[in-house]
């Protein structure tokens, strides 16, 4: 593989707490040098004047639908997804037909994500078998086939005996338990957030609770055990001083947050757009503000897509019947970035941080998340004041199950480069 | 054919869905009531029907159990000279899986004007109305409303009372999961009525007070003074799920009975939008009384539905008049 400039860009690592106008030179998928520009006659030169360059995003939440649900989404669309969405590397949510929970399943995505993928996939695996909640899978095995975490998402682990095991269990790799923190019983039949809006539209609610009641558990467990946790998919306030004080205290815990959480309140479910029918529920104000908040001072450690692609035969439903689920990949960076960095809520670098170097760290992937000499040269080239549409055919996903169709964003994804290869520009993907 | 009364043009209705009662004007409202009276004036004639839609047809689509709705809208449509279709879900091709958009397509794609819809899940009638180009009538989404019904409870309140504007009504029962209750809130409030909503604290919740109701967990408080007292029907499958301990317990606390009415004004309305659970939420005494209207309230359905039907259809005064 030979050389790749990229020229003339504002180049922000927030890792490193650079951000200046600067060139990065990647040698054999690696980034041999970011700086000042150096001439190289038989390297490929892509010109950013006026581009942002970035580490490549990361999200440690992608829902992959393959095996299984091939109709919504496969290994190969995913990451075409991903790759128009400037992520350089995603990670598989187990929760496929059949669950990931043996080496065999393991070994499944691997090869295909070898043949299929054009970013890179880190496979999770279930921490119990099938998601049943009832008996822990082999951890062991599992890590040294490559899983990088594990998670019952979409299936809370309602018994805390067993999530007390997999912390403990798990401690021993060093690897995450991730959890979907929801007490089943509190969230009954409900389908949207509970409050005004749920109250209004005659929709059942999820009291906020159904989630802190459950991340309240989860750190005391990970406290007395000293497993690796992270909170997936943050959602109500509510939840947040139990996160902030268990970081506080030294517990081993890290939080994500999702674009739609961020960005969208129930009050738009005025609409009753199945779209927006995720899983927590979408809060209200205050929770999103709270979640900004928490975003800033570092209590929430990166942003996570929670893609989840669904047919728009299965969305257009009567809202109760609908499944629970947007895709994110695509829509991430433009939506935050208009909703948050725009505005004037998040500065741009922080907002970067926590797609990048957050991401990575949450999951130990570092030098990953960062354009430091001899890290895999996994990098995207933003313009910022590009305007996208989001219509069904921006979309690179199978599906287009998202809340934000028909609106005009800024913040554009131009290149996406995945180990110095360029896979993503201007609307293409470029085949291997 | 048509009285004078019924002058008022349709033209002025400017829906072509009536979806629930939120997002209508207090003008809107009235004008449907006023209808409405020029309506029930034609079940004093001999011959209790009007040509004026004549030609259309009306597509009664029940995903949920409903006899005296169901039957309402069939016998509006056919005093106003509609054919009526019912649609049965249960021996139908949902019955096989079809979606409901396709069956929705379907009944479109046979002419059907007007689909008159009970779902038990909030916003079916709206992503209907999105997706197709009959006129969708909702007759019930879920807990979120059922227009006619707070339309029909309004109409019986003004007949009665001669205005809306300063009456104390008290919503009693299962404030939660009815849609009775908040058409019934919608409407009285832009029509310039004092809500109080009365019952456990598990069923009656604190997010209404933002809609401008008073909230009331005794019902004496909750009803003393009351112009008009509406009992909601009490569903045991609520007790199942720990909202109330005991059906025993729910009448002791919230039962109304001759004894409790005198917490009333004098002259109070009784009303329940049925089925009646005798004994439990209501006393036979207090529903069969002097001051029940709860069998008026069915006859007001029917022209409240008619006057719905006619409004939306667009047809122009003139030719309704023909």
């Amino acid at each position: 593989m030979g050389k790749l400039i990229i020229r003339n860009a504002r180049v922000i690592d927030p890792a490193s707490g650079r951000d200046e106008i600067a060139s990065i030179v990647v040698a054999d998928g690696v980034i041999e040098h970011v700086g000042a520009d150096t001439n190289s006659p038989h390297a490929d030169v892509i010109d950013a004047t006026g581009l942002v360059a970035c580490p490549g995003f990361i999200d440690v939440h992608t829902h992959l639908r393959e095996p299984g649900r091939e109709d919504k989404e496969t290994i190969a669309s995913g990451t075409r997804a991903a790759a128009a969405g400037g992520f350089t590397t995603i990670c598989a949510i187990p929760n496929t037909s059949p669950v990931i929970d043996s080496q065999t399943g393991l070994k499944f995505i691997l090869s295909r994500a070898e043949s299929d993928a054009v970013v890179n996939v880190i496979p999770y695996a279930s921490v119990t078998r099938c998601q049943q909640g009832e008996e822990i899978v082999e951890f062991g095995d599992l890590v040294h086939y490559g899983a990088r975490g594990f998670t019952d998402d979409g299936h809370p682990i309602m018994n805390a005996e067993i999530m007390r095991r997999a912390l403990e269990y798990s401690a021993m790799f060093d690897v995450p338990i991730l959890d979907h923190c929801e007490d089943i019983h509190l969230a009954g039949e409900g389908v949207v957030h509970e409050g005004f809006y749920s109250t209004k539209l005659g929709l059942k609610g999820i009291p906020p609770l159904a989630e802190s009641v459950q991340v309240a558990r989860d750190v005391e467990l990970a406290a007395f055990t000293r497993g690796r946790l992270h909170i997936m998919h943050v959602s109500k306030r509510q939840s947040l001083p139990h996160i902030r004080r268990a970081k506080a205290e030294g517990v081993r815990v890290t939080a994500e947050v999702t674009p739609h959480h961020l960005t969208l309140t129930d009050a738009a479910l005025e609409s009753f757009d199945t779209n927006l029918k995720v899983n927590p529920p979408i809060g209200d104000a205050a929770d999103r503000d709270a979640l900004i908040s928490a975003l800033l001072d570092d209590t929430i450690d990166c942003i996570a897509t929670d893609h989840a692609p669904h047919t728009d035969i299965e969305k257009d439903q009567p809202f109760v019947d609908a499944p629970y689920g947007m895709v994110g990949l695509e829509t991430a960076f433009p939506v935050l970035y208009t909703s948050l960095v725009k505005s004037g809520l998040v500065p741009l670098r922080k907002l970067l941080e926590k797609m990048t170097i957050g991401p990575a760290r949450v999951l130990g992937l570092e030098p990953r998340g960062s354009l430091a000499v001899g890290a895999p040269a996994d990098i995207v080239l933003l313009n910022l004041s590009q305007e996208v549409q989001i219509t069904p055919d921006f979309f690179f996903s199978k599906s287009f199950n998202s809340p934000w169709l028909g609106s005009t964003l800024t913040g554009a994804v131009i290149m996406t480069v995945v180990s110095g290869k360029l896979v993503y520009s201007h609307r293409q993907i470029i085949e291997k | 054919m048509m009285t004078a009364a019924l002058a008022e043009k349709p033209s002025k209705f400017a829906h072509k869905h009536l979806l629930g009662l939120e997002h209508l004007t207090a003008e809107e409202i009235e004008l449907i009531l006023d209808n409405a009276a020029a309506m029930k004036e034609i079940f004093t004639r001999t011959v209790k029907k009007v040509p004026t839609l004549r030609g259309k047809t009306v597509c009664n689509l029940f995903f949920e159990n409903s006899t005296r709705t169901r039957t309402s809208f069939e016998i509006a449509a056919k005093r106003l000279s509609a054919d009526v279709v019912n649609f049965n879900v249960a021996t139908s091709s949902v019955a096989k899986g079809e979606s409901l958009l396709d069956t929705a397509r379907t009944i479109q794609a046979m002419g059907v004007d007007f689909v008159v819809m009970r779902h038990s899940c909030p916003g079916t009638p709206h992503l209907l109305s999105k997706r197709l180009n009959m006129s969708v009538i909702n007759a019930g989404d879920g807990a979120h409303e059922h227009p006619t019904q707070g339309l029909l409870d309004v109409f019986t309140m003004r007949e009665k009372k001669g205005r809306i504007t300063g009456l104390k009504v008290a919503i009693v029962g299962d404030i939660s999961h009815s849609r009775v209750a908040r058409s019934n809130i919608w409407a009285l409030t832009k029509l310039g009525a004092q809500v109080r909503l009365v019952g456990p604290a598990t069923l009656v919740p604190r997010e209404f007070e933002k809609l401008g109701c008073e909230i009331h967990y005794d019902l004496r408080k909750g009803i003393e003074d009351a112009d008009v007292v509406n009992l909601l029907r009490i569903q045991l499958e609520r007790q199942r799920k720990n909202l109330f301990p005991s059906i025993r317990e729910y009448r002791l606390l919230y039962g109304l009975t001759r004894e409790r009415l005198s917490w009333a004004k004098p002259d109070v309305l009784i009303m329940h939008p049925g089925p009646v659970n005798r004994g439990v939420e209501i006393s036979q005494d207090v529903a069969d009384g002097d001051h029940s209207v709860i069998n008026e309230q069915v006859t007001n359905g029917i022209a409240v539905r008619m006057a719905v039907l006619y409004l939306l259809s667009g047809e122009s005064a003139t030719e309704a008049n023909a």
